[in-house]
């Protein structure tokens, strides 16, 4: 077992784990903040995405214990008070989720480029979001709700 | 004792022991201890899949990311230093690596997705050593130089030096990959790097990296060829680099050049293709980075 502190949605976490447990089962079934879906578990599909010092990564594919001393922010950091960001507005009006398996996904990929205030092209939005499967909406909505959150 | 257990269907990792060195020595102490049978943790974008899937089922892991001093991009007079723990997004978004090595930042673009270039790192992919990774394609085409420290020392290891087959490399067990020297092409030079994907970021079914020097006629002086998922390892298409050699390069030699890369090529059959298929593929590839690294060097 391993001791680690770990900054999660701005909230401070020491826990004391199993080595090879990984971020996103410590998230789900540690810190109860079961946003963060598992889909794959090997790094392919982008549903567990969330941010480790601000960056997009696949939290498969880290250890828990490999974030001590780090902020982590998950899909539930977006909204505050029931407010939802301007991203998570768009993908509602413009039907970017029906499952929303991989929703929180794509929200955390995007959420950096969100608060970046860069404008995105069509190509570019799509580059950003390659690494997040989804197998309902056949990305357009997701591309049009990420265009208009992040060009004004 | 810890258990071990074999289970086909596993998607969670199997026991190991952790250890986080705060220094390279003690990184350095740790894989030294034959009773720990330690592997370095870098990126984990290869080997945490792989042990959750419990392909991989390491006794010991020794993590290096808290190792700050591995991770720099240093200009040096004639080409760049990199640190074995820049990831591929640095190498992405320095403006030194995108002038003095474009292969590499070319080559960089290409790995995965963004979120496994975020973590990735440059020791770990060149340590993982597999022939469908693009960064060691493209450190093998550039004849960049890797040092390996151990208690022992440091070592230099040649690019063409360093592939020892399937995912093996010429590291000892006790050494850590802690440096790449990447040298500037000489004037007149241009590369490209091509692959072919179904979908970008998927493994490439083929690719090609390629620099070409041309000479003051605008003929080839030297060629460097080296081709992605096309054999057990990265490898030099040696044949194809010496049948270009002082030859002017037109259609003809870019076609024949191809062909002789990709006769050399033993890529395996995957869900993508048969190893024919996947030969045309590499040879598309070739003659694409030729004639990409020709207008770059644009004598």
């Amino acid at each position: 077992m391993v001791k680690f502190s770990v900054e999660v949605n701005d909230s401070l976490h020491t826990a004391d784990v199993d080595p090879r447990l990984l971020l996103s089962d410590f998230i789900r079934h540690e810190l109860r903040l079961t946003g963060t879906h598992v889909g794959c578990e090997q790094g392919s599909c982008g549903a567990c995405t969330v941010l480790v010092d601000n960056v997009p990564v696949r939290s498969c594919t880290i250890f828990a214990v490999q974030t001590s001393g780090r902020t982590v922010k998950t899909v539930e950091s977006l909204a505050s008070n029931g407010q939802l960001t301007r991203l998570q507005r768009s993908f509602t009006e413009n039907h970017a989720l029906q499952c929303g398996f991989c929703t929180p996904g794509m929200l955390m990929t995007l959420a950096p480029l969100a608060e970046s205030g860069q404008e995105l092209s069509e190509d570019e939005v799509r580059e950003a979001i390659s690494g997040n499967l989804c197998r309902c909406t056949g990305y357009q909505q997701i591309v049009a709700a990420a265009r208009d959150a992040l060009n004004p | 004792m810890k258990s071990r257990c074999r289970d086909a269907s596993a998607v969670k990792p199997d026991n190991f022991e952790y250890f986080a060195p705060a220094s390279v020595e003690e990184a350095l102490r740790l894989l030294a201890d034959d009773s720990l049978e330690a592997k370095v943790l870098a990126g984990g974008q290869s080997l945490i899949p792989m042990m959750n899937l419990r392909l991989a089922r390491p006794e010991c892991l020794v993590d290096i990311n808290g190792l700050s001093d591995l991770s720099y991009i240093r200009k040096d007079t004639d080409g760049l230093h990199l640190g074995a723990l820049t990831r591929h997004v640095e190498l992405l978004t320095s403006p030194a690596v995108q002038h003095m090595i474009p292969l590499v930042h070319e080559a960089a673009g290409l790995v995965a997705h963004s979120q496994v270039r975020n973590r990735g790192t440059l020791g770990g992919t060149l340590a993982h050593a597999d022939a469908a990774a693009e960064i060691p394609t493209a450190l093998l085409a550039s004849d960049a130089t890797i040092t390996a420290r151990s208690l022992r020392g440091d070592r230099q290891i040649a690019m063409q030096d360093f592939f020892a087959g399937y995912f093996t490399t010429a590291l000892e067990h006790d050494e850590l990959l802690i440096d790449v020297f990447v040298p500037v092409a000489p004037p007149h030079s241009g590369s490209s790097f091509q692959e072919f994907a179904r979908r970008k970021g998927d493994y490439a079914i083929g690719g090609a990296a390629v620099v070409l020097t041309l000479d003051d006629l605008g003929h080839c002086e030297s060629a460097r060829i080296a081709l992605l998922a096309s054999g057990p390892s990265p490898f030099r298409a040696t044949e194809a680099e010496q049948f270009l050699m002082g030859r002017s390069l037109d259609e003809d030699s870019i076609a024949e050049a191809a062909r002789v890369a990709a006769a050399a090529a033993e890529p395996v059959e995957s869900v993508h293709g048969t190893p024919a298929y996947r030969r045309a593929v590499i040879e598309e590839m070739v003659a694409r980075g030729l004639r990409r690294a020709i207008t770059k060097a644009g004598v």
